[in-house]
């Protein structure tokens, strides 16, 4: 399975930084994420299950979208986008 | 002035809760913060229980409502502040949250155009379908700051009764707890809209509006250029904009013990600024046939300010009302004889988008 990292209030709200999760897309990742962490229900995915405008997913390191394909030894991280101002 | 006499307030700014606290005649100091960083639009401490909610809308992580029974205790995220999950829209803010007349009844309203009760001391929130599928939705209009259910007004000792403002769709009333809504619009006159549209227009853009404690059919109104008075319960309106300097303007605000009163701060149609650089706060006590400025101990002079919907409110009753208001510049200014007189309360803020009196 691939491997979610979060950080900052993520994590906490998760309970760790690590978590290994099934899905074949960015989305389906996700929303594989929400659901299996209660606390995070709504804070990357909106009610319409669309990623968050201010919020940045990578996988292996390359910026990825909500179609991008998830493979089995993948390794995602979920960050909020530079802010400023 | 007793030395006893404090009062707390919750400052909702873009970077965060300030919580602010002072003898009502002078400067008050900053008691805590919260939420640094954050947008925080709307804050209030629930009188009956003194729990403390917050709505907040994450650049990143979207809008919440989080409450605590102590500014220094936990915050909680309440549950259940979203719309139905799979269809076409997202719940973008919350703009307003209210104690209902029920033990451990709240509303709150926010954006596009939802209304959401809780029957548990808002731990967890509902969103009412009536409104949400009410066939009118269609027609209904965003104004610049959205499409927000921004003031919900119950009745006192009445849990049936509701009105609710929404910017651009009007009044909307209920008499059966949230389960059918009708609109309350007869009488405004939207200058905006071509005059052949005005009649049956829907798209109206409600700014302010309050209801007297003791006559609540007794409603106020700060329209999008005009203000109006309800004597049946927000049915009907009439025009009692004459005599102010501009009739545009956001927040009202009554003295709970005088159903004939009314306050308002004009600003000019153009800029949404306070008119010539004069901060006045305009004061009727006959329901709207005349108008009292009052500027004693406000800025006359090169203040261009800014005061936003959320950010006027009172405490007390009568002679000894006190009245705060603040601007997106950072400042408030406090009145404790009912407007007649006025103090810096605070400067130099995040840019402020509600002030709400905690106690």
């Amino acid at each position: 399975m691939a491997v979610v990292r979060l950080r900052g209030q993520l994590e906490k709200l998760a309970g760790g930084a690590q978590h290994q999760l099934a899905g074949s897309t960015v989305t389906e990742l996700l929303q594989e994420l929400e659901s299996s962490n209660a606390a995070l229900e709504g804070w990357v995915l909106d009610e319409r299950g669309v990623i968050r405008p201010h919020i940045n997913v990578f996988v292996n390191g390359e910026q990825a979208t909500a179609e991008t394909p998830i493979g089995e030894d993948d390794k995602i991280e979920i960050l909020p986008a530079i802010s400023g101002g | 002035m007793s030395d006893e006499r404090r009062t707390e307030l919750l400052v909702g700014t873009r970077k965060g809760l300030f919580v602010l606290e002072g003898r009502p005649d002078a400067r008050f100091s900053l008691k805590a913060r919260a939420f640094e960083g954050e947008p925080v639009e709307y804050a209030m401490r629930d009188p009956r229980t003194g729990r403390l909610f917050v709505s907040a809308t994450s650049a990143f992580w979207g809008p919440k409502i989080w409450y605590a029974d102590a500014l220094k205790a936990e915050w909680r995220q309440a549950t259940g502040v979203a719309l139905p999950k799979g269809g076409d829209q997202a719940l973008k803010r919350i703009w307003v949250i209210v104690p209902g007349e029920t033990d451990g009844t709240l509303y709150a309203g926010g954006d596009p155009g939802v209304l959401f009760e809780s029957r548990d001391r808002g731990a967890t929130w509902e969103l009412n379908r009536a409104l949400w599928e009410h066939p009118s939705r269609p027609a209904w209009r965003r104004d610049s700051g959205g499409l927000s259910v921004h003031t919900i007004l119950p009745w006192p000792g009445d849990p049936d009764r509701l009105a609710l403002a929404i910017s651009a769709a009007g009044v909307w009333l209920t008499d059966d707890r949230g389960k059918s809504w009708r609109q309350g619009n007869a009488g405004i006159v939207a200058d905006y809209l071509p005059e052949e549209a005005r009649a049956t227009a829907i798209n109206l853009c409600v700014h302010g509006l309050e209801r007297a404690r003791e006559r609540p059919e007794r409603m106020f109104m700060q329209f999008h250029g005009g203000v109006y008075r309800s004597d049946d319960a927000g049915e009907s309106w009439i025009d009692i904009a004459d005599g102010l300097p501009s009739d545009f303007g956001f927040p009202v605000v009554l003295d709970p013990a005088d159903p004939d009163s009314a306050y308002v701060i004009p600003v000019t149609t153009e800029d949404r600024l306070t008119p010539e650089g004069r901060v006045q706060v305009w004061e009727t006590r006959d329901a709207g046939v005349s108008w009292t400025a009052h500027g004693d101990g406000l800025p006359q002079r090169d203040a261009w300010l800014s005061i936003l919907r959320k950010s006027f409110h009172g405490k007390g009753e009568g002679p000894d009302l006190e009245l705060y208001f603040a601007a997106t510049s950072g400042e408030i200014f406090g009145s404790s004889d009912a407007g007649k007189t006025w103090f810096a309360v605070a400067s130099r803020l995040p840019s402020v988008q509600s002030v709400r009196v905690a106690r």
